[in-house]
Parts: structure tokens; C-alpha cells; sequence
């Protein structure tokens, strides 16, 4: 790896842009171009810019990454291990790139009621009327140079469609797998839940490899009226990698959006989740848990915008913090004038299981309107002692106690992931990273 | 019941301990013999539940005088697992929630933790999912309880009874209810009260530590021992509960200073 300077990194990160092939889809076409135009007039954001006051992505920059390589000896059994039992339909994504042999077949999707497709593959005209409003348009790049970059890039990526009043249990996977170190990757999602429809999607990323990496992610997801999604995101990227995710989510009259998200991987990892409640009565429970150790960073900012009357929203976030690792949350709950009886509960609450580790944590509550009902809080600490002497007097032994509520604190959150295989495959993951012996 | 030849279980003389500096047990005694119920009275602030805390090892208390014997053990020396894995069981008056664990796992746990030091053998998930749901009919329990986070989101009466099904798997040796007739309606108190009956036997005690006579209609107690500032002011049989339930507790607090009086005038 080179060290290179911060304008060079950039250049160097769009290096590959210009082989991507051209979409016949002219405005796709645009929406890259004036991307990579973007991309080349922003900087990257330092500590002194107020977004990323905790999080020095400097390490970044210092390095060099390429575009990834196609992989061409990666087997099934290799990846294997990653899929989920429930999911029926399956997108396999390796170093960005769409693996159709690894991934369910498009018929299989359509048989459920569901479109689920590669971005680039030749179906994607003939849905380009429906994806044309919202690829892109949701998760705006013109201040935000990953998303830019993540745009100009645009090439292979999951489309979801769940149309009209289509009800689908089974969860769609989305599985990017990173196998390369020194690459940079662009994984994209575009979800579109039209009205009275429901859908569960798994965004899932992985790793092979325990070297550093760049996964600069996107999704957008749009919920009509009365839809229903549940999205969970489990970022489980090498200890050496950084990960960059951004989502955007709107939602339409009615429509309710549920999401879990879980930071375990990466040596730094920022998400950003942006949920603007668009219309009256939409409802959405996003909530969070990063569970990171040594000199880990993990960083979550979400922005609720209640843009409506009527609107409700749950949020709870959690950060277990190990060694010498930091969390930062910065939860950002906006009523706007219009937005009457909203109806809106926010809880940070963060464990410290040793001296070094460092949480900061920033509940930003911005109501604009006279006639609602708002809760948040923030709570920094340690174990509780009325619980740990609850355990202890049924026989517990200390560390047994401390080992169960560390557990426990991680697996509210986890619980509330509705996919049975996942779920117990996380608790595992919770348990052993915090049991102490 | 009291028994001739049965054995003493507990035995406490001149306990004094402190919460943040203030001393709250002003010089306990108290013996409890095998097979033996007994329920502790008085009013708020009287010591009671400290008491309760105390004999389970709670650290936020601090012990400054006075001996606890168990089971022929100094119960000082012993960590409050360790003392749950010898037999003494404390019944919270305000149960802990616990949301992210479910019920099953914990009673699980803690059967095995004290199975093991039994010397006996641990269930795995499914032979103790059979052995809890026989314990739960017990208590009228739905089994979906056993799915649930320990104690996440159930009423009062729920976690009442939560914890004498722990007192059910537990088979302790020594039980300490403390206030776990509080929040309960008449027919909780009695499915609950009915469950510690069915578990009482010769080689056990019952210590019930509680404000109202409510509960001692269903445990029938073999002494009772009035509380008040950190000291047992009077013991009784049965009656007494009855008594101040009728007349209050002003009359003992009387009672008991012309007895100090007239000892410190003799």
C-alpha cells in the first residue's frame, strides 16, 4: 500500500470509474456522471467538520485502494456459511460485484410476488420507470462525498421491488462479501415497498479476509402508503476494514419501518440512517447496537424527520464498548411545525466494560412544533449492582452474573431481528465477545 | 410447624448493620428451627427488608456487630451465590427485570448452578423445559413466561410469582419472603401463598417478611416478631398477627418503651 495525499485518494478511488459500462437507461447514465462531477468537488470530511467531530477517517486516506478485481475462484463453499435459512431469495454481492451463481434465480423472486434483481442487469429497463423517481434521489450526494462516490459507481447493486399489497414473511438476503484487501467497493441497495405491501430485507456484510478494506455502502428505501418494511443491517466487516454506510429511508402515508442495525466489524465504521416520515401517520423503531472491542470505531448518527402530524417513532441504541475502543451516537429527532401530536421516544444507552473504552453519545432533539409528545435519554455506565446481586442470590457466580448481563444488554437488540437463524447467530457472537473468564 | 427434635437453621444474635453510615439493625436476634414459619412485622423504616437484604449478602450493607449462623456456617463468609448455593433464598420484593435474557435460560441457570453443587446432575434445555412447566402448574403460571425476558414487562403479581417458582426449583433449605404478598389481589395471594405452603416441609423454614396480616390468613406462621428501628420488639404466636391487625403496631411501640422504662428504673 502507498501513502498517498487526501486529493490523490480521490483521484485514485474514482480511478475506476470511467470502465464502467454505460446503462441504456440514459438518465442512469446522468445520475453517475454528475455524481463523479460531485465527487471531485468535495473534500473529505475532517474532525473539525461538526458531522465527523469524533470520527478521524484521516487513517483513510493514508492508504491507497483500487477498484476491486472480478474473483473468479471463489466456490460455493466458501460462501455458504453466510446464507440464512429462511431467506427464499438471495442477492450475492462479492467485492461489489453481482454473483448470479451464488444468488437466487430472478424467477424464484418473482414466484413470491417480489422483483429482485442486479442494478445492472438488462430487467433493470424494464423497471427503469419505477426506479427512475427514487434511485439516487433519496440518499443525496451533493454534500456528502461517500454517497457521491458511492454514485459514480453505480453498476451492479439490489433492487427490491415488493409491489403493490404483496406480503412476503420470507426475508430477502443481501450478501456482499469482501474477499480483497486494499480494494474499495461501492455496495448499493434500492428498496421500493409499494403501497400495502411487506417486506424484510437482510443487508448483510461480510468478510473473507482479515485485511483493509474500503466498503463505502448505500441504500435507499421508500415506503408507499400502508407498506411495511423490516431492514436489518448487520455490518460484521474485518477488524482492519473501514465501512462507510449511509441509508435513506422515506416513508409515505401510513407506512411503517422497522430496522436493526449491528456494528461488530470494521476498525472504523460510520452509519448514517435518515428517516424522513413524509406524509401523516407513518411510524418507524429504528434501533441499533455496535459491540466493539480493541481499538475499534464505531460510529452512528440517525436523523428522524417528522415532517407530518401523527407520526411515531421509537428509537433505542446501544453500545457495548471493550478495550480500547470508541462509540459515538449522535441521534438527531427533528418535529417540524406541521408535524402535530408526533409522538416520538429516544433511548442511547451505552455499557463500558473497561477503563479505556469511550463512548460519546449526543440525543439532538429539534421540535418546531407545539402539540407533541417527546422522550429521550442517555445513560454512560456499567453494570447495574441490583442486577448483579439478583443473579448472585439465585447462585450465580460474579462473573457468570457479569457475563449474563453483558450478554443481555447486547441481546435486547438483537432479540428484536426477525429472522429466528440470525438472531441466535448474533446472541452467539454477543456471548462469546463479552464473556469474560 | 414446630417440631420437638428439629434443627436450628438460623441463628442470629445482635446483628447491627449501616446503609451509607446510618445504622438501620440495632441488634437482632432471632432463631429459626427446621420445619418452623416465621413472619417478621412492622411498619415501613423498621428494619425488615434490610433484614432480608442483609441475610442475603447485599453489599450495599454494611455489617457492624452481631453473628449469623447458617446451617452451622458463618454466613459472613459466604458470597451471596455462595450462600443461594447452601440453601438460603431470598424472594425479592422488587424483582429485577432483566429484558434481553429469557426467563427459561435464567431458571435454568440458576436450577443447574445449584444442582451442580448439590453434586446432582444438570438438565439440558428440554428436560428442564418439561421440569419447569410441572413447577409452573403449581403456581397457575402460563408457560409463556418461560419465553419471555426474566420479569421484562410482567405486573406485580407476575413477578411474585416468578420468584417463588425460582423458590419452587431452588428447593431452598431457608426461604426469606420479603413483601411478596405486596402487590398482589386476593386470588394471586392465594395461588402464591397455596405454591409456599406446598413447598414448606420439616426439613425447611419460611421467614415472611411483611407490612400486613393479608398473607399470614393463608401461611399460617408459627411465630411472629414485631419490628421496630432495627430491633424485634416483641415476639408471638399467630394471634399477635391478628392482633395488630386490629389494633395497629402503636400499642407494642408502647408497650415495649414502659418495659425498657421499667427495666431502666429497676
Amino acid at each position: 500500500m502507498s501513502m498517498v495525499t487526501s486529493s490523490s485518494y480521490l483521484e485514485s478511488l474514482l480511478q475506476g470509474q470511467p470502465q464502467l459500462p454505460p446503462s441504456p437507461l440514459a438518465w442512469f447514465n446522468q445520475l453517475r456522471a454528475s455524481a463523479v462531477d460531485r465527487a471531485g468537488t468535495l473534500k473529505l470530511p475532517t474532525t473539525r467538520d461538526e458531522d465527523w467531530r469524533f470520527t478521524d477517517i484521516s487513517p483513510l486516506a493514508k492508504l491507497s485502494f483500487q477498484p476491486a478485481r472480478a474473483v473468479s475462484t471463489l466456490q460455493a463453499a466458501d460462501v455458504e456459511g453466510f446464507y440464512l435459512d429462511e431467506a427464499a431469495i438471495r442477492l450475492v454481492f462479492v467485492d461489489g460485484a453481482y454473483m448470479p451463481q451464488f444468488s437466487t434465480q430472478p424467477d424464484k423472486a418473482r414466484d413470491l410476488g417480489l422483483t429482485v434483481t442486479d442494478l445492472s442487469s438488462t430487467a433493470v429497463s424494464s423497471h427503469g420507470t419505477v426506479i427512475e423517481p427514487h434511485l439516487g434521489r433519496h440518499a443525496g450526494f451533493q454534500d456528502n462525498l461517500f454517497a457521491a462516490l458511492n454514485t459514480a459507481f453505480l453498476h451492479d447493486g439490489a433492487l427490491v421491488v415488493a409491489p403493490r399489497n404483496a406480503a412476503v414473511d420470507a426475508p430477502v438476503h443481501v450478501l456482499f462479501i469482501a474477499t480483497q484487501p486494499e480494494v474499495a467497493s461501492h455496495p448499493r441497495c434500492l428498496l421500493i415497498a409499494e403501497s400495502g405491501s411487506a417486506v424484510t430485507i437482510v443487508e448483510d456484510y461480510v468478510t473473507l479476509q482479515e485485511g483493509a478494506y474500503v466498503t463505502n455502502a448505500v441504500t435507499e428505501i421508500v415506503l408507499e402508503g400502508n407498506a411495511q418494511v423490516n431492514h436489518v443491517r448487520i455490518q460484521r466487516d474485518s477488524p482492519q476494514a473501514f465501512h462507510i454506510g449511509h441509508c435513506a429511508v422515506s416513508l409515505a402515508h401510513a407506512s411503517r419501518y422497522r430496522s436493526v442495525s449491528v456494528a461488530l466489524g470494521a476498525r472504523i465504521s460510520r452509519y448514517d440512517l435518515n428517516a424522513r416520515l413524509a406524509a401523516e401517520g407513518a411510524e418507524c423503531a429504528i434501533d441499533g447496537l455496535a459491540l466493539i472491542s480493541g481499538r475499534q470505531l464505531a460510529d452512528t448518527h440517525t436523523c428522524i424527520d417528522h415532517a407530518q402530524p401523527n407520526g411515531i417513532s421509537r428509537q433505542l441504541h446501544k453500545c457495548i464498548v471493550d478495550g480500547a475502543a470508541h462509540a459515538v451516537f449522535n441521534g438527531k429527532i427533528m418535529v417540524r411545525s406541521g408535524a402535530q401530536c408526533t409522538d416520538s421516544t429516544q433511548s442511547s444507552r451505552n455499557l463500558l466494560l473497561s477503563a479505556k473504552a469511550r463512548v460519546d453519545t449526543k440525543p439532538q432533539l429539534e421540535i418546531f412544533a407545539d402539540d407533541v409528545k417527546c422522550a429521550h435519554g442517555a445513560t454512560v455506565g456499567q453494570l447495574d449492582i441490583e442486577e448483579l446481586f439478583y443473579l448472585k442470590s439465585r447462585g450465580l457466580s460474579e462473573i457468570a452474573a457479569r457475563n449474563l448481563l453483558t450478554y443481555a444488554f447486547g441481546a435486547e437488540i438483537i432479540d428484536r431481528i426477525p429472522v429466528a437463524s440470525l438472531k441466535q447467530r448474533l446472541e452467539r457472537t454477543v456471548f462469546e465477545q463479552t464473556k469474560r473468564s | 410447624m414446630i417440631h420437638q427434635d428439629s434443627k436450628v437453621l438460623l441463628e442470629i444474635r445482635g446483628l447491627r448493620a449501616t446503609v451509607n453510615g446510618i445504622e438501620i439493625l440495632k441488634g437482632i436476634d432471632l432463631t429459626v428451627r427446621s420445619g418452623e414459619v416465621h413472619a417478621i412485622m412492622g411498619t415501613n423504616g423498621s428494619g425488615k427488608s434490610t433484614l432480608a437484604k442483609v441475610l442475603a449478602g447485599h453489599n450495599a450493607y454494611q455489617v457492624t456487630g452481631g453473628s449469623i449462623t447458617f446451617e452451622g456456617h458463618n454466613l459472613f463468609d459466604l458470597e451471596p451465590e455462595e450462600r443461594a448455593r447452601a440453601g438460603l433464598f431470598l424472594a425479592f420484593q422488587y424483582p429485577i427485570e432483566i429484558p434481553g435474557v429469557s426467563n427459561s435460560h435464567f431458571l435454568r441457570l440458576a436450577y443447574n448452578t445449584v444442582q451442580a453443587q448439590h453434586g446432582k446432575d444438570e438438565l439440558d434445555p428440554l428436560e428442564f423445559e418439561d421440569f419447569v412447566r410441572e413447577k409452573m402448574k403449581l403456581l397457575d403460571m402460563n408457560p409463556d413466561f418461560l419465553d419471555r425476558g426474566v420479569n421484562e414487562g410482567f405486573s406485580g403479581g407476575e413477578k411474585k410469582r416468578n420468584e417463588i417458582l425460582q423458590m419452587a426449583l431452588l428447593e431452598p433449605r431457608l426461604a426469606i419472603l420479603d413483601e411478596t404478598d405486596s402487590g398482589l389481589d386476593i386470588d394471586a395471594l392465594r395461588i402464591v401463598t397455596n405454591g409456599v405452603n406446598k413447598l414448606a416441609t420439616k426439613d425447611n423454614a419460611i421467614v415472611l417478611v411483611t407490612h400486613y396480616q393479608r398473607m399470614l390468613n393463608y401461611i399460617v406462621p408459627d411465630f411472629v416478631h414485631v419490628m421496630q428501628a432495627g430491633r424485634i420488639i416483641k415476639t408471638g404466636g399467630k394471634e399477635l398477627a391478628l392482633d395488630l391487625e386490629t389494633r395497629g403496631y402503636d400499642w407494642v411501640g408502647a408497650e415495649h418503651r414502659a418495659a425498657v422504662e421499667a427495666e431502666a428504673e429497676a
